[in-house]
């Protein structure tokens, strides 16, 4: 019944001597391309096959800020603008009475929540039953299901695009964070990227050799557009995404 | 093994005589066309407002263009340095070279898990192979979790447009819909009608033993598949079923991680007007060891159907460049006047016109390459510089030499015998200026569909050649 190997590698085979084939004949430059000044060609015109840096992308790609302080500035106003709601507190201590305000105000019954040493400190206050996701004992999918809220760390937010990055890894598994109907999410201020390309490079100190199963980047609460293109938020995802962000640059 | 799967081809010119007649009934349509220019209003808006963050957009698309122009031109190289990338990461290769290799695949792995249950996220390659049928000819209850698809899953539909699959539907048709399908009562708002598919959904992702999804970028640098969503949907079902499966293109492939952080917000903010679609995930391969949850396997169908066959055409290829943002139609006259059916295609519009002749037949689907006014608005908004409209026009000139319609060349030689004699292109415009107001008055059989709607003008007292030497007098 299931397909061999052999039939695997006779397919591949037979889809790896196409595509020789066809590259056989060499293709124009991009549209639009050829005779770009930026844009790195040979003599011929032609682009070259060792393809543009990445480096010479990120000034033409939305703004990061220029330092820690602008970044941590452009980070809050896209989150903001995405419909996240972004909390700036001093120290853990204040993030502990901010998610347990929070708590109160949602009337949340469960949290879901993950070992880690930003997550922990802020379960004291919680007024709630909470359960932890991961460790030897795995966890039901129906209790989480039920959980009013997710609460994990992340890998770093980019400034950038708003966004939130959260690892299989480090931040809980695949589902705390797209589960429960609210995600928080706990990190500080040094956490903060300026773009996309500095997030690539701080997964790939962080984890070469052995890559989290998942990386996500997480930009907003879930929404949809697909009823007469309105947006609506919490599809299936999170309807609200809440970030705490601790710690601050004046102080500094 | 199954009537619903396309079998037997279609009569010869079937794809056409229904491209014809439903474009006839579409644009006659003023209340469809109207809905779906109002749907893309809010679309406009956001795009220009995304736009207008980056520091320099065109040059963006260069670099854009030039990632996967570069992948695009080396997948022999890269596609097995992705495999091995994948494989150590512990994930599944399995080569499919069409449709029908592809399903049978994915019903051997399902066999292997002992699936019962099955969830999905949006996955145009699994359009594109008519899963849902094989699956369901074979007695699995199979769900579409993404609204938009859902909703077309209820409508027994396939999608309109393949990033908006749902975007013709008025709210009141999709509350009658849940109501008759779900029992759910009336209601006239979407955020409404959004939480009745949640509710209903949560449930179905807890109890499936197997997610398929669809992918957006393959790394080789990495080994990782990248999935682009709005929903969460695609997050879910790659979390919480005992098997993952993802079905791609081999077009799909890019060289290096960086080149994502300029793909996925251009992909973003070309198809959606956003600055980043709210969940890009990269797939590393099943659960590891220490990680809280996820799939126990993971496996990815590598498809070809006849991609390599655009792949062998150089002055095309970059037709593969497409990253499926849906911008091109969103701008494209035809695709707002004719809609999203009309095409008959799994890819609608500009880029479905271009690719859809190569992937299936350039004789029974040239008629798309006239489905365009060649004014290059697609061209223009592609986040990865195709050159589609020009494709348009490459796809007809390969129609006209692989078939030349006799008719249409004994026309252009009498003409060109016309033209290259001054004193008979006189004559011919003379005779033609006389007899117009007859042709008004008699209305040949010809012209009756043409005169039906519209009006001749009268005929010029003199030719534009005469009246032109008069001016220079």
């Amino acid at each position: 019944m299931i397909r061999t190997a052999a039939e695997n590698a006779t397919a591949r085979a037979a889809i790896m001597a196409r595509v020789g084939e066809a590259l056989r004949i060499p293709a124009p430059p991009p549209h639009g391309l050829a005779g770009r000044s930026t844009s790195p060609v040979d003599a011929a015109g032609h682009p070259s096959l060792a393809i543009l840096p990445l480096e010479a992308a990120r000034p033409w790609l939305p703004d990061g800020g220029a330092t820690p302080a602008e970044s941590l500035a452009v980070c809050c106003e896209n989150l903001t603008k995405l419909r996240a709601e972004v909390f700036q507190v001093p120290d853990l201590a204040a993030a502990a009475d901010c998610l347990a305000a929070q708590a109160r105000q949602r009337d949340w019954r469960r949290v879901a929540w993950h070992a880690h040493p930003l997550v922990e400190p802020l379960l004291a206050g919680v007024p709630c039953v909470s359960h932890r996701i991961g460790g030897d004992a795995g966890f039901d999918k129906d209790t989480l299901e039920a959980c009013d809220a997710g609460l994990s760390a992340c890998e770093c937010l980019v400034a950038q695009t708003g966004s939130i990055l959260v690892s299989s890894q480090t931040c809980g598994g695949r589902a705390l964070s797209i589960l429960p109907h609210v995600h928080v999410v706990v990190a500080t201020i040094e956490q903060v990227v300026p773009t996309l390309a500095d997030a690539f490079d701080l997964t790939r100190e962080r984890h070469s050799g052995s890559l989290p199963s998942m990386l996500s980047f997480i930009t907003g609460p879930s929404r949809t557009g697909d009823i007469e293109r309105i947006l609506v938020l919490g599809a299936h995802g999170p309807k609200e995404l809440l970030v705490i962000l601790v710690g601050s640059h004046a102080a500094q | 093994m199954t009537a619903a799967l396309p079998s037997s081809p279609p009569a010869a010119g079937a794809a056409k005589r229904q491209f014809l007649h439903d474009a006839a009934e579409h644009v006659r349509d003023v209340g469809h066309r109207e809905f779906v220019r109002r749907a893309l209003g809010g679309y406009y808006t956001s795009r220009d407002t995304q736009k207008a963050r980056y520091r320099d957009w065109e040059q963006a698309r260069d670099a854009a263009s030039m990632a996967k122009w570069s992948a695009v031109n080396r997948l022999d190289e890269l596609l097995p340095r992705f495999e091995a990338a994948f494989t150590a990461n512990g994930g599944q290769v399995h080569w499919a070279r069409d449709a029908e290799e592809a399903r049978r695949i994915v019903l051997e792995l399902l066999a292997t898990a002992k699936a019962k249950a099955v969830i999905k996220s949006k996955c145009m390659t699994s359009e594109e192979i008519h899963l849902n049928q094989a699956l369901e000819a074979d007695g699995y209850g199979v769900v579409e979790s993404d609204l938009g698809e859902f909703i077309q899953q209820l409508r027994g539909e396939p999608p309109y447009h393949f990033v908006f699959p749902c975007m013709h539907v008025r709210r009141d048709e999709i509350s009658d819909l849940f109501g008759q399908h779900l029992g759910t009562p009336p209601t006239d708002s979407p955020e409404e009608l959004t939480m009745i598919a949640r509710r209903h959904m949560r449930r179905l992702y807890v109890d499936a033993d197997v997610g398929i999804t669809g992918a957006n970028f393959l790394v080789a640098e990495t080994g990782q598949i990248s999935i682009t969503e709005n929903e969460g949907n695609a997050r879910l079902t790659a979390a919480l079923p005992r098997m993952h499966i993802a079905i791609a293109g081999i077009e799909k492939v890019v060289e290096r991680l960086d080149d994502l952080a300029v793909l996925l917000p251009m992909l973003a903010t070309a198809g959606a007007g956003q600055p980043m679609t709210c969940y890009n995930t990269l797939y590393a391969g099943p659960r590891r060891e220490g990680e809280a949850d996820g799939p126990e396997e993971m496996h990815l169908v590598l498809l070809d159907n006849s991609r390599t066959a655009l792949l062998a055409d150089a002055e095309q290829r970059d037709a593969l460049h497409c990253i499926r943002c849906g911008a091109c139609l969103n701008v494209c006259p035809i695709f707002k006047n004719v809609g999203g059916f009309t095409y008959g295609t799994t890819y609608q519009g500009p880029i479905g016109s271009v690719i859809t002749p190569h992937l299936r037949g350039l004789k029974e689907w040239n008629h798309l390459s006239g489905a365009s006014s060649l004014c290059g608005a697609c061209t223009d908004a592609c986040p990865v510089r195709i050159d589609i409209h020009h494709h348009l026009l490459h796809n007809r000139r390969n129609a006209a030499r692989s078939s030349p319609d006799r008719l249409e060349r004994i026309g252009q030689k009498l003409f060109a015998a016309v033209a290259r004699r001054p004193w008979l292109f006189a004559t011919g415009g003379w005779l033609f200026r006389k007899t117009l107001g007859l042709a008004k008055a008699i209305r040949p059989p010809v012209l009756s569909a043409w005169l039906a709607t519209r009006d001749l003008p009268p005929a010029p007292a003199q030719s534009f050649r005469a009246a032109w030497k008069r001016r220079q007098r």
